[in-house]
């Protein structure tokens, strides 16, 4: 098991991942950032292009090669960035246990 | 380009014009389709890209075209045809070693050999993966099991006789190798009817599948299998090895022919086998003990083929259309289109020049080997560890959303077979949907995130914005003629990423440096993965990444050597050529996050590269682009002497402000230390490179995947494009380059 929890200490992480989804990432975000992304096989969160470069809907993997690709279909964005958050966010809860308040 | 069911390939990716293009195409009965031919100018599709282009080229190609679906059957296996000898008398044995590597997924068939009536006979892993006989004549079926369950990547014996005399079926069943005692042997037999023996049925007798079946229902084997022999009679199958049987009806030793997609029977009666989508040779059988690390030099611990239920090397299409084009068609990037509706699929090609009229002075070195090796690469759909390299969210367009449902599009060196194993083998003999302008990718950078063949057209578009006269010479090319390839051209382009290269292909590289030639090398982690082609077989390749380098799995051990020729495979760095003797640079580091740029050196200022820097006053160069935000990024090399890179070399540049989502590749991590990010290690960097050879050409290489997308950015118009033309005029100019005395 690691040492590292993502907990209240990460706050001001959340806050500079909040201002810059697409980095550069600090040294404290960045560790934020590796725990986030090591997503279990099943349930990894994608984003589905719905027009290229300009829409994007929520979606997850499923577990083995060819299963259907679950579609969140009420969260779509216009901007990428505004997606990132929201996965962070979604993330943040399902790790801590705690909405992301900051 | 969309993604619906309208899918296609070509024969040929390297074409001479007056030449005939075959192109094989699928969809759902419905509607026709047209086709078309058009010259790829530029494919990515972002806004802040130059803009999507191609030509058409006014050509009839036929069509419309009537719609017919044509299916993908991946799976491989061994067929061996029924020769009116290919009988035995009442009994019969049937004995074979086995490794299944997914027992319990499905039933999956060992050998087999059922007519169309469904009489014959299968030795079989039920769906528990228990081994399992089916005998059927007139209609009776009996099945008879052994035993628990076989274990997961465990070496059996397994054997099945039947006596149609004595009415008796009986299978078998013992472990080789060392199990501590925990798994031991099995055996059944049962009473059945008297009459024919279900050996002599008309039907070929298949191994790793049920024979006379469609692939739903033909219950392929993952696994690998060993030294399959059949003998008249009924006889212990747990005595033995094939050359210790008398009265072999038939005898296929895998180990010979290693290359080749025969099984040969040594049994002296001719039953020669065939395989089907290329099961994976020159692996491990049971025989091996580790005193032996290449089948060349011992066959003998390599008498073992591998099959997957997803291997695919061709997808046997029949033949759609044909044409045949121009005598005068110039040489370039084309491709066929294909559209219905909305739909639309690229099949891309490239135009070579006839020799005796290579008019540009200028190849574009299409590297076909890296379009193979990456072929319906499923890094975004099945690498977890994708969205951690990439430090952003992974995208998936409508073409990953179709391969997704459709996996039996085949693999790519970059991913799994379903029981895990390495893939060895990729083809281009199938639809590929990354092998498309307009394509997006997953690893490029923002905004465009393009890869491979669609990054390659930043460049292409380059040069056709300038009005620079080039001609298209592919990998395939290099592989089959050598240094002739290039004979007549001055300046050899790469793409941005030509990272699979075979001993030809680099012999003929090297060779057009000795002869004077000038290499721009426009990309990143080029030169890097040595590549086999299969000597008979059009259209495919191998890697096994041995030993080092960054790769989705290793190769099993003692499976560093290529099947299909022979060689170690492998990082050519482990093979005594590095990247850094030919370009003056080789790979340190990757991330896909951010790009950055570089910032000159003092050699930069040296007089020998002066021209390099004509209109260019500020000390950092590219800071824009459209592949990660900057030129320098993806995946970086950088100049090291201890590998190759001339003494003379002048590194003009080198980049900066790499992020911890870069890190150096495993061979320069000998010892996993702390400090090994972009932020912190000095050998995560790009270097500019430049140096004189001595035959008069010289080498300009800039290390990094990423400079592409900046020589677009702007329509062209910005410093890593001007710092290009300065180089790709300079290097036109037929003055000798001087290497400087006593470097």
């Amino acid at each position: 098991m690691s040492k590292y929890r993502i907990g209240p200490a990460d706050l001001p992480h959340a806050r500079e991942f909040m201002e810059r989804p697409h980095g550069p990432a600090s040294p404290g975000l960045q560790r934020v950032l590796n725990r986030m992304r090591t997503d279990p096989a099943g349930g990894r969160y994608v984003l589905v292009v719905i027009k290229p470069h300009r829409c994007w809907m929520l979606a997850r993997m499923g577990e083995a090669r060819g299963d259907p690709i679950e579609l969140i279909e009420d969260r779509q964005f216009d901007d990428r960035a505004e997606a990132e958050r929201e996965v962070f966010k979604r993330r943040w809860r399902a790790l801590t246990g705690e909405a992301l308040s900051l | 380009m969309s993604a619906g069911d309208l899918l296609g390939y070509l024969d040929a990716w390297s074409v001479l014009p007056g030449e005939t293009v075959t192109c094989r195409v699928s969809c759902t009965p419905g509607d026709d389709y047209a086709a078309s031919l058009v010259r790829v100018v530029q494919g990515d599709t972002h806004p802040d890209a130059p803009g999507f282009c191609e030509e058409n080229i006014a050509l009839d190609l036929g069509g419309p075209f009537p719609a017919r679906h044509q299916p993908i059957e991946t799976g491989s296996m061994a067929i061996v045809d029924p020769a009116p000898s290919f009988r035995v008398g009442d009994a019969f044995t049937v004995v074979v070693d086995a490794w299944p590597t997914l027992p319990g997924r499905g039933r999956q068939c060992l050998v087999s050999r059922m007519d169309a009536s469904g009489n014959g006979f299968e030795l079989t892993l039920d769906e528990r993966g228990v081994l399992t006989a089916v005998s059927t004549m007139r209609g009776e079926t009996v099945e008879l099991a052994a035993g628990d369950p076989l274990r997961r990547r465990g070496w059996y014996r397994v054997w099945i006789s039947h006596d149609a005399a004595a009415g008796r079926l009986a299978i078998g069943r013992k472990p080789l190798g060392h199990h501590c005692g925990f798994d031991v042997g099995a055996r059944a037999s049962v009473d059945v009817v008297t009459g024919d023996s279900p050996f002599n049925v008309s039907a070929p007798l298949v191994l790793a599948a049920r024979s006379g079946q469609d692939r739903a229902h033909r219950c392929h084997f993952n696994g690998r299998l060993h030294e399959p022999f059949v003998v008249a009679g009924c006889v212990d199958g747990e005595a033995g090895a094939m050359s210790r049987v008398d009265r072999s009806v038939a005898a296929w030793d895998f180990t010979r022919e290693i290359g080749s997609d025969r099984i040969v029977d040594v049994s002296g009666n001719g039953h020669h086998g065939r395989l089907v989508n290329l099961p994976t040779r020159g692996v491990t059988g049971p025989d091996w003990d580790g005193t032996c690390h290449a089948w060349p030099h011992d066959a003998r611990h390599y008498g073992a083929i591998h099959f997957h239920d997803d291997d695919l090397y061709d997808a046997g299409w029949d033949e759609s259309f044909r044409f045949r084009l121009p005598h005068d068609l110039p040489s370039g990037v084309y491709a066929v289109r294909l559209a219905r509706g909305d739909d639309r699929f690229y099949l891309p090609f490239g135009v070579r020049a006839p020799r005796r009229r290579r008019g540009s002075a200028v190849a574009y070195l299409m590297p076909t080997a890296s379009y193979m090796a990456y072929a319906n690469n499923r890094i975004g759909l099945d690498v977890p560890e994708t969205e951690l390299v990439c430090g952003r969210l992974i995208e998936l367009t409508a073409e990953d959303r179709f391969m997704q449902a459709h996996p039996e599009l085949g693999l790519s060196f970059y991913d799994l077979h379903n029981d895990g194993s390495a893939v060895y083998y990729s083809s281009r003999r199938r639809p590929i949907m990354d092998f498309q302008p307009g394509f997006v990718g997953k690893l490029g950078g923002l905004p465009s995130n393009v890869w491979q063949f669609n990054a390659d057209t930043h460049i292409t578009g380059w040069l056709a914005s300038s009005g620079t006269p080039f001609d298209v010479v592919t990998d395939e090319d290099l592989q089959r003629e050598g240094a002739d390839a290039l004979a007549g051209y001055r300046v050899l382009v790469t793409g941005s990423h030509p990272e699979y290269y075979s001993a030809g292909m680099r012999d003929a590289l090297d060779e057009f440096i000795d002869r004077g030639g000038r290499l721009m090398y426009l990309g990143g982690n080029g030169f890097y993965w040595r590549v086999s082609f299969h000597p008979d077989l059009p259209g495919v390749i191998e890697c096994r990444k041995s030993e080092d380098g960054i790769r989705a799995v290793a190769p099993g051990p003692g499976e560093y050597y290529a099947s299909f020729t022979g060689e170690y495979t492998g990082l050519w760095r482990r093979n005594g050529r590095p990247p850094n003797e030919l370009a003056g640079v080789g790979m340190v580091a990757q991330g896909f996050d951010a790009s950055s740029p570089y910032r000159r050196t003092a050699a930069s200022h040296d007089p020998r590269v002066a021209f390099m820097f004509e209109g260019i006053d500020a000390e950092t160069i590219g800071h824009d682009g459209l592949s990660g935000g900057g030129a320098a990024g993806i995946e970086l090399d950088a100049a090291n002497a201890a590998l190759g890179t001339p003494r003379h070399a002048l590194v003009v540049a080198s980049s900066e402000q790499h992020s911890d989502v870069y890190l150096v590749t495993p061979e320069d991590m000998l010892d996993p230390v702390p400090g090994l990010g972009g932020s912190e290690s000095e050998l995560v960097r790009s270097d500019m490179v430049f140096f004189e050879t001595p035959a008069g050409g010289a080498v300009f290489s800039v290390g990094s995947i990423a400079w592409a997308g900046s020589m677009a950015w702007n329509g062209y118009d910005n410093d890593v494009a001007r710092l290009t033309r300065n180089v790709l005029e300079r290097f036109l100019d037929e003055t000798s380059f001087e290497a400087p005395a006593n470097p």
